[in-house]
């Protein structure tokens, strides 16, 4: 089968920056929109919205598990508060403030980290987040996000707000390709079919997704014929979506920049065990922490470019029965 | 609903024969650190605090967070007799199914402010109903007792940090300075003193009082609603097991119920 749409995949802005940009539209058009941020507004992007709405600007200084706990205060009193620091900040040392005022009382707290992943770069593994999507989701009723682009962001960020109940979003430093035009339509829990294909499906959220489309058009090329799901909400997973995939092309690939411990990769294959087992391979971060460097180097370096998601295709479609 | 001296003297006995009776039948819990603040939590809820018990959800009602949550059954306690929790249940503390959980949950009882139990969250929960008041230029108060032991979680101190650089004035911080923690005697666990000036370098209005005695509870709080542009920590003086002699500053009590022979004994002494 061709590939319906040829992607240009342009740099787009950061997620990170979509998500600041986002959050003002939702400043002015509710002021129950509170923000806090831990001394990185103008590296996590809420530095937008302090500019424009001061006043519900809540500046915490470098103590992350305090503006965590103030967030769901905030929460409790009937605000939406955005908390925001780094992934590897907000959520490691956030993570008692996430469980115990924010996701056991099921307070309408969101929470926001950017620099996520190793595509931080030249900061290094003590900045660089790459277990907290296993931590967010291990969080009983959070609602955890990993967008890919600029518009699926502004999306999420939206919706985030509009619903009720605990929410954590993964966005990224770098420039991520344009994926989608104004036209996709985002739903909590309900995954993107970017390419359609019958031979094998890969599953990726984040800035995978990118390289996911660059391994199916590759592999057009050869004959083989790849879906690829932006599997944007890890939880609560689109079980249909993986349902199908697993049924209609017979094996799956993850792709995502996080540990694959823990990650979207193991709850997809839960998922899949769960309900029709096929052979799938995972493209992740294996049991390690990265270094500085740039970010492509980093990328490419701990396999997590197209040609991992190439080779991971090759290996499952030779598992194929 | 103000309250005669009398009357909320007569509250705290009853309100400590509860603690008793429900760590007994619970047969765990932690019945020092309830009774050490029996006077402060029943001096809130009966004379101080604009609640209506009939409107839990009324947006402009005072907040009390109990940051030193296992201390629930003062809460409950007071809370029954306030009518908002069936007081018949009181006994049922701690059994599958209770809304009387070990730790307060909101989600049995909806009219608490908030889910504690890990310590050192409530100054920062109380910052943030606070600065919520402010916004949305509301009246209400937010009070947040926390335990001498808790004090020693960092980020207590990171909350009170915060709280006095935002100028949030609509919080007050009560410290059941009781001498004793889980393991001990807090100077020989981890020292606290000089709390007073913890709280006031950190930039908070403090006051000292004994925490047993309501008239200086009440003064406290009416200086802490008088006192703008900072917030203010009450440090109260107590003593863990209040009431009950052989409870009274003993560590033992401070996460141990009483047996069938001492609940009988507590509640002799109680009459």
């Amino acid at each position: 089968m061709a590939i319906k749409t040829k992607f240009e995949l342009k740099a787009g802005p950061a997620t990170r920056e979509a998500f600041g940009r986002e959050l003002v539209e939702l400043g002015r058009e509710n002021r129950d929109v509170v923000v806090c941020d831990a001394d990185l507004s103008k590296s996590t992007m809420t530095t937008y919205f302090a500019k424009e709405f001061p006043d519900r600007f809540i500046s915490c200084g470098i103590a992350e598990s305090n503006m965590v706990a103030i967030g769901a205060g905030l929460a409790y009193a009937g605000k939406i508060p955005f908390v925001s620091s780094f992934s590897a900040f907000v959520v490691n040392k956030g993570f008692e403030q996430l469980r115990v005022t924010a996701a056991y009382p099921r307070v309408n707290l969101k929470v926001v980290g950017t620099h996520s992943g190793i595509s931080i770069g030249e900061d290094g593994p003590s900045q660089m987040s790459v277990e907290e999507t296993a931590l967010a989701c291990s969080l009983p009723g959070f609602v955890v996000l990993s967008p890919a682009d600029e518009a699926s962001t502004r999306s999420l960020v939206r919706q985030a707000a509009a619903h009720v109940g605990p929410v954590f979003i993964r966005t990224g430093r770098v420039k991520a390709p344009i994926i989608y035009n104004g036209d996709q339509k985002f739903e909590i829990g309900k995954a993107v079919e970017v390419i359609e294909g019958k031979d094998v499906t890969v599953i990726a959220n984040g800035l995978l997704v990118a390289e996911a489309i660059k391994a199916a058009e590759a592999l057009d090329a050869e004959g083989v014929s790849v879906r690829v799901l932006d599997m944007h909400t890890v939880k609560p997973l689109d079980r249909e979506a993986i349902r199908r995939a697993a049924v209609e092309t017979g094996a799956i690939v993850v792709a995502e920049e996080h540990l694959v411990d823990g990650g979207l990769g193991v709850r997809v294959a839960q998922s899949v065990a769960e309900q029709a087992p096929v052979p799938m391979e995972f493209v992740g971060i294996h049991d390690t922490y990265a270094e500085s460097g740039q970010p492509d180097e980093l990328l490419d370096k701990y396999g997590l470019v197209a040609r991992d998601v190439i080779a991971a295709v090759r290996k499952v479609l030779a598992r194929k029965k | 609903m103000p309250k005669s001296l009398e009357e909320l003297q007569a509250i705290a006995k009853r309100i400590r024969r509860e603690i008793v009776e429900m760590t007994g039948a619970a047969k765990s819990g932690h019945p020092g650190g309830s009774l050490s603040a029996v006077e402060m939590v029943v001096e809130l809820y009966f004379d101080y605090m604009r609640i209506n018990p009939k409107d839990p959800k009324w947006p402009d009602r005072d907040r009390f967070i109990l940051s030193k949550g296992h201390a629930a059954p003062v809460l409950y306690a007071a809370m029954a007799e306030a009518g908002y929790t069936p007081k018949d249940q009181l006994n049922t503390l701690r059994k599958l199914g209770s809304i009387y959980q070990g730790h307060p949950d909101v989600r049995f009882i909806p009219s608490l402010e908030a889910s504690t139990g890990s310590l050192g969250q409530g100054v920062s929960l109380a910052l943030g109903m606070g600065l919520a008041a402010r916004l949305d230029g509301r009246p209400y108060r937010t009070y947040v007792m926390l335990g001498d032991g808790e004090s020693q979680e960092g980020q207590v101190w990171e909350g009170a940090m915060a709280a006095a650089f935002h100028k949030v004035d609509n919080i007050v911080a009560i410290v059941d300075y009781n001498r004793i923690q889980l393991d001990g005697f807090v100077k020989d666990i981890m020292e606290l003193e000089p709390l007073v000036a913890k709280w006031q370098s950190f930039g908070w209005h403090t006051i000292e009082i004994d925490g047993h005695d309501f008239i200086a509870i009440r003064r406290a709080l009416e200086e802490a609603e008088a006192t703008k542009g900072k917030p203010t920590a009450i440090v109260a003086h107590t003593v863990k097991g209040k009431g009950v002699s052989f409870m009274e500053n003993n560590p033992k009590f401070h996460g141990t119920a009483p047996t069938a022979a001492e609940v009988a004994q507590a509640l002799q002494e109680l009459q």
